[in-house]
C-alpha cells in the first residue's frame, strides 16, 4: 500500500515538474480562497479586482518583523502607490485569541493597506506558507513573481525593485 | 477502504496530471519542513542526550487545485521526533490527506480538513507544528453559501489524536457539528447602505463516545451549542459570543455531571493613530474532547483563547507565559495603542507609538449552597458567567514605547509586570504561591546602509524575594542579544541569557546560543547552536513542556 502511495507521489511530481523550468514559482497562481476583511466582508483573494500589481504580506500582531516589515512599507507606502499602482495586501493570520487586535493595531498605525483575516489558516495552507513573515509579489495577470520567506531591514527595497520590474513591462 | 482511499488520491494525482499536460496545469502548492537536531548531554541544566544523539522531523504539505478540484497531502516523519514532541509520535507516512471540490456555491471535502466555528469556544480543528499540535477532523465537511453573506457549514468526523509508526491514531468518539453564519448587510436589502455593519451567528456541535465504564451511566452524546453577534458602527465595533455544553463527565473535571459554559466579548474602538478594545472571557467546565479519558493537549473539540497579550520578547514570552484553564476562569484584558504624531514636539520627526496592556485571570466562583451532598445527580456546583473570587492567577501590566529616532536609528522600550499563581497554574517546580516579577526591555535597531543592519536586545527579569528574604523560583535573569542581518539573504545572532540569581549557585549558569540564517525567495535555512532551558513554550494558551537542551538544530523550509 505505502508502495502505491510512493510511487504515485513519485510519478505525480515528477510529471509536475518536468513540465516547468526551475522556476515552478514563476507561473504560480493565486488560490480561489474566501477570507474576510475587518468588517466581516466576504473577499475571494483571486478576485481582488485590482488594476496593478499586488503584494500579499503574511503577518500577526504578535510577529515583531512582520510588523517592522509593514510599518516600514507604510512610511513610503504613497510613493510606491503613485509611481507603480501596487497594492498591499497584509493577510492576518491571528487566531481567535489575538484576532480583536488586528483592526486596533492597523488603525492605530494607520495604515493604509487592505487588511483580511485568515483565522484558520486557510490561505496560509493554501499559498504553502511555513511561517511569518512571508511576502508574495503577484503580477496583473494574478501570477506569483516574487516570494520571500523573511523580514531585515533593506528588504522592502528588494521588493520594490520587483515591483518596479513589473511596471515598466 | 483507508487505502483505497489513499489509492484513490494517488491516481487522481497521477490522471490531473497528465490532463495538466493538455491544458491547464492547475495550481501546485505546498511547503517542506525539516529539523534536525544533534544534543549533547548537559548536566548543569540537567539536558540529556537521547540514544539515537541525532533526531529529525519532517513534513511536506503539497495541495492541488484545478478547476474546483482539489486534493492535497502532508507527509510527515518523526527519525525519531525531535526534542518536546510527543514521544508517541513516530514513524513516516500521511499525516493527513484529503479530496474535495469547490465552488462560489458549495464547498465538499473528504478526508482530513481544519475548521473553526466563530472564536472557537465550541469547535477548532487546527495545526501547529511548533506545539507539535494537531487536532484536524478525518471525515466529511460540506461549506454552503445559499447567497452573499451567509455560509452554513457541517462536519463530522473523527479527530487525530496520535501519529504511530506512520499512521493516523484516531480518538475514541466521533465529533459532528453544523454552525451557520450571516453577515445581515449582504443579505437584508435596508442594511445595504446602513452604517451599522451586522454578522450573527449559531453552532451545535456533538461528540459521541461509548460508554465504556461499566459502573456509570455517562452520557455517551455530548452536545454543545450557542451563538454570537458582531456589530460594527463606524470606528466602533462589539461581539460576543456564548456556548453552553451539556453533561461530561471527564477525567478533566472530575466525572461531574454539571453543565459546562464559555462566553467571550470584546468592545474596541479605533481611528488612525489610536485604538483601544477592552475584552473579557469566563469559562467554567469546558474542556471538551472527543475522548473523555484524555488529558495534557490531546483532542480538544473547542479552543478556550487566553486573553493575554502574545509577547515575543525571550524572557518575557518563555519564562512565565500563561496556560489557560479550561476548567474554569475569568478573564479581562485592556489594549491602547497610540502613535503620537509625527513632526510634534513629544512625536519627533518620525512619530512615537505607546501600547499599553494589561490582562488579569481569576478563579470563578463555585457556588455551593443550593448543592445537596447527598443528591446523586453529580452537579458538585453552580458557576455563573463572570462571577469571579478572588483567587488570582495571572496578572500582567505591560508597556512598550517605540520610537524612530532618525532615518537610521530606532529605539523600543518595554516594561512587563507579570503575577503568576504558580500553586494552581503550575508553571515551575522551584516557586511557591505568587511569582511577581518585572522585566525591562531596551530594544535598539540601527540601520548601517541599503543592506546591513544590525538589532540588539538587552533584557533583565527580576523576581520579588519570598517573605524569608530567598530568591523565588530561579531567581533572576538577564539576557542579550545581537543581531546582524545582511538584507535580503543572511542573519547572525548570539544570545546569551544568564540565570544570575538563581538560588542555587551551581545553577547560576549561561545559555548562550548561536544562529545564522539564510534565505533565498521561498527557502530558509537556519543553523542554532546552543543551550536552550527547559520550560513551557505557549501558542495561544496551549503550551508544551520543552525539556532542556544543548546541540546543534539545523532546519530548512521551503514553500512552492
Amino acid at each position: 500500500m505505502k508502495t502505491t502511495l510512493l510511487i504515485s507521489f513519485t510519478f505525480f511530481t515528477f510529471f509536475y515538474f518536468s513540465q516547468k523550468s526551475n522556476h515552478s514559482t514563476r507561473e504560480k497562481s493565486l488560490p480561489s480562497i474566501e477570507l474576510k476583511d475587518m468588517k466581516g466582508k466576504t473577499v475571494n483573494i483571486s478576485e481582488l479586482g485590482l488594476d496593478g500589481p499586488i503584494v500579499i504580506s503574511f503577518w500577526a500582531t504578535w510577529c515583531s518583523p512582520c510588523k517592522k516589515e509593514l510599518n516600514t512599507i507604510n512610511e513610503i507606502y504613497q510613493d510606491w502607490q503613485d509611481e507603480t499602482g501596487v497594492t498591499l495586501v497584509a493577510v492576518s493570520i491571528d487566531d481567535s485569541k489575538t484576532k480583536n487586535n488586528v483592526p486596533i493595531y492597523v488603525n492605530g498605525k494607520g495604515w493604509e493597506y487592505i487588511v483580511l483575516m485568515d483565522p484558520n489558516g486557510d490561505l496560509k495552507r493554501a499559498m504553502g506558507v511555513n511561517n511569518v513573515p512571508h511576502t508574495f509579489l503577484v503580477n496583473k495577470e494574478g501570477k506569483i513573481v516574487y516570494s520571500h520567506n523573511n523580514y531585515a531591514s533593506g528588504d522592502e527595497e528588494i521588493l520594490y525593485d520587483e515591483i518596479l520590474k513589473l511596471s515598466s513591462k | 477502504m483507508k487505502n483505497f482511499l489513499i489509492g484513490s488520491i494517488g491516481v487522481l494525482f497521477i490522471c490531473f496530471s497528465f490532463k495538466a499536460q493538455e491544458k491547464d496545469n492547475g495550481t501546485l502548492t505546498g511547503n517542506i519542513e525539516s529539523v534536525f537536531q544533534y544534543l549533547n548531554e548537559d548536566t548543569v541544566i540537567g539536558a540529556n542526550q537521547p540514544p539515537s544523539k541525532g533526531l529529525l522531523n519532517s513534513y511536506m504539505n503539497v495541495f492541488y487545485t484545478n478547476s474546483g478540484f482539489k486534493a492535497g497531502m502532508r507527509i510527515e516523519s518523526y527519525l525519531p521526533r525531535i526534542q518536546g514532541y510527543p514521544a508517541r509520535f513516530d514513524g513516516t507516512g500521511l499525516g493527513m490527506r484529503y479530496i474535495g471540490y469547490s465552488n462560489d456555491f458549495i464547498d465538499v471535502t473528504l478526508g482530513s480538513f481544519y475548521e473553526q466555528f466563530g472564536s472557537g469556544l465550541s469547535l477548532r480543528a487546527y495545526e501547529d507544528r511548533a506545539l507539535g499540535y494537531d487536532n484536524l477532523i478525518d471525515g466529511a465537511r460540506l461549506i454552503v453559501r445559499p447567497a452573499k453573506g451567509i455560509m452554513l457549514k457541517g462536519v463530522y468526523g473523527y479527530q487525530r489524536l496520535s501519529f504511530d509508526q506512520g499512521r493516523i491514531v484516531h480518538a475514541d468518539g466521533i465529533v459532528r457539528g453544523v454552525d451557520a453564519e450571516f453577515h445581515l448587510n449582504e443579505t437584508v436589502p435596508f442594511l445595504k447602505e446602513s452604517d451599522l455593519d451586522i454578522t450573527i451567528g449559531g453552532s451545535f456541535v456533538s461528540k459521541y463516545q461509548y460508554d465504556n465504564v461499566p459502573e456509570l451511566i455517562l452520557p455517551e452524546n455530548v452536545g454543545v451549542y450557542g451563538g454570537r453577534a458582531k456589530f460594527m458602527y463606524k470606528n466602533f465595533f462589539i461581539d460576543g459570543e456564548y456556548i453552553q455544553k451539556e453533561q461530561d463527565p471527564s477525567s478533566d473535571n472530575g466525572m461531574i455531571y454539571n453543565y459546562g459554559h464559555a462566553s467571550i466579548f470584546n468592545i474596541g474602538y479605533s481611528q488612525k493613530g489610536f485604538g483601544v478594545i477592552l475584552s473579557g472571557k469566563s469559562a467554567d467546565n469546558m474542556s471538551y474532547r472527543s475522548d473523555r479519558t484524555k488529558d495534557l493537549q490531546d483532542v480538544f473539540i473547542n479552543f478556550l483563547p487566553a486573553l493575554n497579550k502574545t509577547h515575543t520578547y525571550n524572557l518575557v514570552a518563555t519564562l512565565y507565559p500563561y496556560a489557560t484553564q479550561p476548567l474554569g476562569e475569568v478573564a479581562y484584558q485592556a489594549e491602547l495603542l497610540y502613535t503620537i504624531p509625527r513632526k510634534t514636539k513629544l512625536g519627533g520627526k518620525y512619530g512615537t507609538s505607546i501600547n499599553l496592556n494589561f490582562s488579569t485571570t481569576y478563579e470563578p466562583i463555585k457556588h455551593t449552597s443550593s448543592i445537596n451532598p447527598s443528591d446523586s445527580n453529580g452537579v458538585t456546583y453552580v458557576a455563573r458567567p463572570f462571577d469571579m473570587s478572588d483567587s488570582l492567577y495571572w496578572r500582567d501590566i505591560n508597556v512598550n514605547i517605540t520610537r524612530k529616532l532618525n532615518k537610521k536609528f530606532k529605539i523600543a522600550l518595554s516594561y512587563f509586570n507579570i503575577v503568576l499563581n504558580n500553586d494552581v497554574v503550575k508553571i515551575s517546580n522551584d516557586a511557591k504561591g505568587i511569582i511577581n516579577s518585572h522585566i525591562g526591555v531596551i530594544e535598539a535597531s540601527y540601520k548601517i546602509n541599503r543592506k546591513h543592519s544590525i538589532r540588539a536586545e538587552l533584557q533583565g527579569l527580576f523576581v520579588k524575594r519570598k517573605e524569608n528574604g530567598e530568591a523565588n523560583d530561579k531567581g533572576d535573569w538577564a539576557t542579550a542579544l545581537i543581531e546582524y542581518s545582511i538584507s535580503p539573504k543572511w542573519f547572525f545572532s548570539v544570545m546569551n541569557q544568564y540565570n544570575y540569581g538563581n538560588p542555587d549557585e551551581d545553577k547560576r549558569v549561561h545559555y548562550p546560543v548561536f544562529s545564522c540564517g539564510y534565505i533565498k525567495e521561498s527557502t530558509r535555512f537556519m543553523i542554532t547552536y546552543g543551550r536552550q532551558r527547559a520550560g513551557l513554550f505557549c501558542v495561544g494558551g496551549v503550551c508544551r513542556f520543552v525539556p532542556a537542551s544543548n546541540g546543534l538544530t539545523l532546519s530548512f523550509t521551503q514553500s512552492f
